[in-house]
């Protein structure tokens, strides 16, 4: 069946059943690989995007339930909180392998616009549901703490 | 006098020395050229086969190593750049193709199963000869820390070679002599202070002959190498951009899902696919053997990755459970430590009388340790892509092993290896998962069924867990010696449990795997630590589990045994724990520098402060030598609700030879400690009838974010060649955690993960 979507701004009309899982409509049939399969069971948060700004998990969220929402991925995400995410990811050198980054960027910025200076308990409950293999928690947590001192709302 | 003594040494190798003296008379080795030229796109030459530069400036380095996280691609981008003088923001990087020049000596080198501190010819010998050995059978691979190491001189030289040639061009084109002139961002300097870019001159630079034995700077000239440099590959990591191997995306690219046999090794007897082809896009249906050390089971090809999984798991499948059938990991593990009690096993090391020591001591204390099986569970789950076209053949992987993956995938398919092609892509993790090729010959068996279409083979994140080829599960036992004045006599330890190389061999290489396998006794024998008497040995323990190299192979569970042997030593002898390894290491000031710098700066000896909840906390420490680098790290520790593990700090210091790049190393022990934290706390795959227990991360935990400590890491200044750091971050951890435990409860651990009465 076709479902049309809203993705990073353009709507798109994609052939997939209901029950598909969002995370597979964006990599195969979008082609929008910056999102990542990590568990399939909303564990990892290696797929999250947004959904009218919302943080889901894109591997268990059948498309069908995200119809007509604006649904925003890490290639699509624009806005001051990601700038200066992606400016203090650089400046404390956070990535290794950099395959749960995506992740880690979309819950972060979901944070900032909710929560414009989380402290330490609010940065851990807002990423404790993103995994990293590589271990580069000590470095996102100082990179959310700095990104939130430099947004120019 | 020298010179007569290495040539009786080497006549007294034999055979072995025989291939010595053959090959010395061969041309030095070179790994500056590979046998086809670089490919090179519009406007730009090749130097040589690490680095081509274009028209515009843009320098283009060929990286041989998989970038997986250890930040290569910024670390040897460092080490071409530094002696080429480029101008560091018009550094790039692209995946080098297959060339014996990039295979790996350095791991191979490190591999051989001799005490550091041996210190004779016949072992240099043995070193070199296996160095020029590799040089042409070895193999193209990312591990074992030995990237930097591995390519340390060749990526220098080869820079140095090209700005040589830049430089002979530059004065040529003004008419002066190529000794006066300089470089430096980019540019060769005239005399008279001209200025010509490498883009302007690399056409006419490369029509020069290559310099032979170009000069390298001396380090105290390096202004890139040695500084903390930020990654180059930062960018298209958190834009979404960059390519993983999952993210490979050929044109009418397919998706095949596959029914593995749930116990491992088996394969599937018979199916029945009428379900599975009913299913909207299914292209094809096919069993698959098991091959390279996997399992077997049914494929689905689909034109959808959900539709493939939706159809394989409608598959009715009699499953042929195989030689793994009745495997128990509980009872292979009671099967180490009974072999561990009972027999003596291969010493890797020896000194002094160890049990006329024990049979004199005044005191002995013994202990029993264990180490269950791990899986890598890397975050990108297990995947290949393979385009089959009839005669050749392309594969998209992210892979530690491009040859062997090409050999996998060729073997497969029915090829000649020259006629697949390997993409290599960034690795979401590798940790020695991605040094096997299991699921890469797997994949091209699978793509042989629609020729002219590229398939993407896909794991379930519970199959990449089950099917895994784990970290082997050991056990050890320990004796130990002291005399009246409660000195340490005697050390005595043997371990058992299954080996890996010889399993490598036979999987990867058809070889049957012989001969004393280090990495089963590595961490054990091969330590600083100066005991009067010893006897450190392993017994290989056969069995059919295939079980493969985890990030710090047999430190990771080595250090967790010695370090807390240690520990219960430095009790028994009541001392503290600093001070007893002090007293261990008197002749080696490198292990002693290191520790004291981590002890110092934790404050060992000062009261630890209470947890941010009050809860009362304290410190272990312990210190590990592996892949050529020496690290100590204290772990800060308190228990929470229901005797939960927390760990707040961990100083880490290491001594890692010459440090390339601080910002990188930092990284890699921040990454190393939680990593090995995930293991001390969570890990474990218990294996019943064959089949892992365990599937995701709820049952198979890694830390989370809210779990992680704070790290801080010191960097000693290290004399010469760099060591590894990708690894040895991590086998420090758990005994510095399980020490620290003792500490606060008086509970000795002795088995993983760590878990309180």
């Amino acid at each position: 069946m076709t479902t049309t979507l809203k993705v990073n701004g353009r709507e798109v009309s994609v052939d997939a059943d209901a029950d598909t899982p969002l995370l597979w409509v964006l990599r195969a049939d979008l082609k929008l690989t910056g999102t990542k399969f990590g568990c399939g069971m909303a564990l990892c948060g290696a797929c999250t995007v947004h959904a009218d700004g919302q943080p889901i998990r894109a591997c268990v969220t059948p498309v069908s339930a995200v119809a007509g929402q604006a649904i925003t991925t890490i290639e699509g995400i624009t806005g001051p909180e990601i700038a200066a995410l992606r400016a203090a990811w650089t400046a404390v050198d956070v990535v290794q392998c950099g395959y749960c980054q995506g992740g880690q960027l979309m819950s972060a910025c979901a944070l900032l616009k909710s929560n414009p200076r989380p402290d330490e308990a609010a940065i851990d409950a807002a990423m404790s549901g993103n995994l990293c293999r590589c271990g580069t928690y000590q470095r996102i947590k100082e990179a959310v703490a700095l990104a939130a001192q430099q947004v120019k709302g | 006098m020298a010179s007569t003594r290495r040539k009786f040494v080497l006549g007294t190798l034999g055979i072995a020395g025989a291939l010595v003296v053959g090959w010395g008379l061969m041309p030095p080795r070179q790994r500056l050229t590979t046998a086809q030229p670089l490919p090179t796109a519009e406007g730009e030459v090749a130097f040589n086969g690490w680095v081509r530069i274009a028209r515009d400036g843009t320098v283009t380095v060929a990286l041989a190593k998989s970038e997986m996280g250890q930040g290569v691609v910024t670390s040897l981008c460092m080490l071409l750049a530094e002696e080429l003088d480029a101008d560091w923001s018009r550094v790039r990087w692209q995946q080098s193709p297959i060339d014996g020049i990039y295979n790996n000596i350095a791991s191979v080198v490190d591999g051989l199963p001799v005490h550091p501190d041996t210190d004779n010819i016949a072992v240099d010998a043995v070193r070199w000869l296996t160095a020029k050995a590799m040089r042409e059978i070895g193999v193209m691979m990312t591990g074992g820390s030995s990237s930097v190491k591995d390519l340390w001189l060749p990526m220098r030289q080869a820079g140095a070679s090209a700005r040589q040639m830049l430089v002979a061009a530059a004065a040529a084109q003004w008419g002066v002599a190529a000794a006066d002139c300089g470089t430096e961002n980019g540019e060769v300097i005239a005399p008279d202070g001209r200025r010509l870019g490498y883009g302007a001159l690399a056409a006419a630079a490369a029509q020069l002959a290559l310099p032979r034995d170009p000069p390298l700077k001396a380090p105290e000239r390096f202004k890139r190498i040695g500084q903390p440099t930020r990654r180059l590959d930062t960018p298209g990591k958190i834009d979404g951009s960059a390519r993983f191997g999952i993210d490979a995306l050929p044109d009418g690219l397919l998706y095949a899902s596959v029914r593995l046999c749930p116990a491992l090794g088996g394969r599937a007897h018979s199916h029945d696919d009428a379900a599975a082809r009913a299913v909207r896009g299914v292209k094809a249906v096919l069993a698959v053997e098991p091959l390279r050390g996997g399992t077997g089971g049914v494929a689905v090809i689909a034109d959808h990755p959900w539709r493939a999984r939706q159809a394989a798991d409608k598959l009715d499948v009699n499953w042929d459970h195989g030689a793994l059938a009745s495997f128990s990991s509980a009872q292979a593990i009671e099967g180490f430590a009974a072999a561990a009690r009972t027999e003596r096993g291969f010493a890797f090391y020896e000194t002094g009388e160890v049990d006329a020591a024990l049979a004199g001591a005044t005191t002995r204390i013994e202990a029993e340790y264990r180490a269950p099986y791990l899986a890598h569970e890397a975050l990108e789950p297990i995947n290949c892509t393979v385009l089959f076209e009839g005669n050749k053949a392309t594969v998209w992987v992210s892979t530690q092993v491009p040859g062997l993956a090409r050999q996998a995938a060729a073997g497969a398919l029915g090829l000649p290896d020259e006629a697949v092609a390997v993409q290599v892509l960034m690795l979401g993790g590798g940790f020695g998962r991605r040094l096997e090729v299991d699921f890469i010959a797997q994949a091209a068996a699978i793509a042989k069924a629609v020729p002219g279409h590229p398939v993407q083979t896909m794991w379930s994140r519970e199959q990449d867990i089950r099917h895994d080829l784990y970290r082997p599960a050991c056990a050890a036992r320990f004796e130990a010696g002291f005399d009246a004045d409660k000195r340490l006599v005697a050390w005595k330890n043997t371990s058992a449990g299954q080996a890996i190389v010889p399993q490598v061999l036979t999987r990867a290489f058809g070889l049957p795997g012989g001969g004393p396998d280090k990495t089963t006794s590595e961490g054990a024998f091969d330590q600083a630590y100066e005991w009067p008497a010893a006897r450190i040995a392993h017994v290989k323990v056969d069995a059919p589990l295939q079980v493969g190299f985890w990030r710090s192979v047999g430190h990771s569970h080595q250090a967790f045994f010695k370090e807390g042997f240690v520990d219960e030593c430095a009790h028994a002898a009541g001392q503290d724990p600093l001070a007893f390894r002090e007293s261990l290491l008197r002749r080696h000031p490198k292990q002693l520098a290191v520790l004291r710098a981590a002890a110092h700066a934790a404050g060992w000896g000062t009261p630890s402060p209470p947890a941010p909840d009050g809860a009362k906390t304290a410190r272990g420490l312990a210190l590990h030598d592996s892949f050529g680098s020496t690290v100590a790290q204290v772990a800060e520790v308190s228990l929470g609700p229901d005797k939960a593990i927390r760990v707040h700090r961990v100083w880490c210091a290491i001594d890692c030879g010459f440090a390339v790049n601080p910002a990188g190393i930092r990284q890699q022990l921040e990454g190393g400690v939680v990593f090995g934290l995930s293991a001390a706390l969570h890990g474990g795959v218990e294996i019943v009838d064959g089949q892992v227990q365990q599937s995701n991360f709820h049952d198979q935990p890694i830390l989370r974010l809210n779990e992680a400590p704070r790290v801080d890491c010191l960097i000693l200044p290290g004399d010469g060649h760099p060591e590894g750091v990708g690894e040895p971050g991590v086998p420090p951890i758990a005994p510095a955690v399980a020490n620290a435990l003792f500490a606060l409860t008086g509970q000795r651990l002795r088995s993983l993960p760590l878990t309180l009465a």
